[in-house]
């Protein structure tokens, strides 16, 4: 057998084909934002401040089916009053082409801290959504979403 | 481009004073990424609608800041706490620098 001739295995030989398939899969038509890149925009807007958890629900499926059309609802508590309200949404996901999905902002006239809208999702990523109050703390919240079909091609 | 965006926005016609309830916005409109290719693969230049803003009696209460990654025919939905009765004005602005503009008004009442 021809491969016996060369000292690879089969099994070897198919290893590294596969390899070389995903790499050549994964190298880019276009390249994607990662989650460094997702950082990195954080890091612009607001520096190296401290990221809490909770008091964000973000609502995202756990599974698109379409890529193109993916509802994405964030709700964050807040009693928005005048002295304490949410200021700012940044909603990001890093696996598409440009992390910056939607900047939503607030005021204490909007009773409730609450919006959504329709994304699309080039592939399987996380959504992150950051959440900027008025006294400048900041809280954080992440979602997966396992996208069947890309909604970025064409 | 096609068709001429249009706007359409659902808010109640009447609300009780202190109710909290919910806008919802739809634009028809492309929403061209700037991502495609077209079929001689060249790049389809970007133009979208990047700014949704709501304006109640002149005063913003609600912005929207849309990147590329938001659908075709954007859906927009927010909430508003009423305090007295007025007008609103949504505004779409296009990267082609135009401006779509819906006025909706509120009557607040017992």
């Amino acid at each position: 057998m021809v491969w016996n001739s060369i000292e690879t295995t089969r099994r070897e030989a198919l290893g590294l084909a596969s390899i070389l398939g995903f790499a050549a899969l994964l190298a880019p038509r276009m390249s994607f934002a990662d989650e460094q890149t997702v950082a990195a925009e954080i890091k612009k807007l607001y520096g190296d401040k401290k990221l809490e958890s909770g008091k964000i629900k973000l609502d995202v499926p756990e599974i698109a089916e379409n890529g193109l059309v993916v509802p994405v609802n964030v709700e964050v508590e807040s009693p928005m009053t005048d002295a304490d309200y949410v200021k700012a949404v940044h909603v990001f996901a890093d696996g598409n082409p440009l992390p910056g999905i939607v900047s939503y902002k607030f005021t204490p006239a909007c009773g409730k801290a609450a919006a959504s809208t329709r994304m699309r999702l080039a592939q399987t990523q996380n959504i992150i959504c950051i959440a900027e109050m008025s006294n400048g703390n900041l809280h954080m919240a992440k979602a997966n979403v396992k996208v069947t079909i890309g909604g970025c091609g064409g | 481009m096609a068709t001429q965006p249009t706007p359409r926005v659902r808010v109640p016609a009447q609300v009780k004073p202190g109710e909290i309830f919910e806008i919802k916005t739809l634009i028809s409109h492309e929403m061209e990424s700037g991502q495609r290719k077209d079929s001689a693969g060249k790049i389809v230049p970007r133009k979208i609608i990047n700014k949704f803003v709501a304006e109640f009696n002149g005063k913003t209460v609600f912005e929207a800041e849309w990147n590329p990654a938001i659908s075709a025919n954007p859906y927009q939905s927010f909430f508003y706490k009423a305090a007295e009765s007025g007008e609103f004005t949504f505004t779409w602005k296009d990267d082609d620098g135009s401006n779509y503009v819906s006025k909706n008004k509120l009557t607040v009442a017992a």
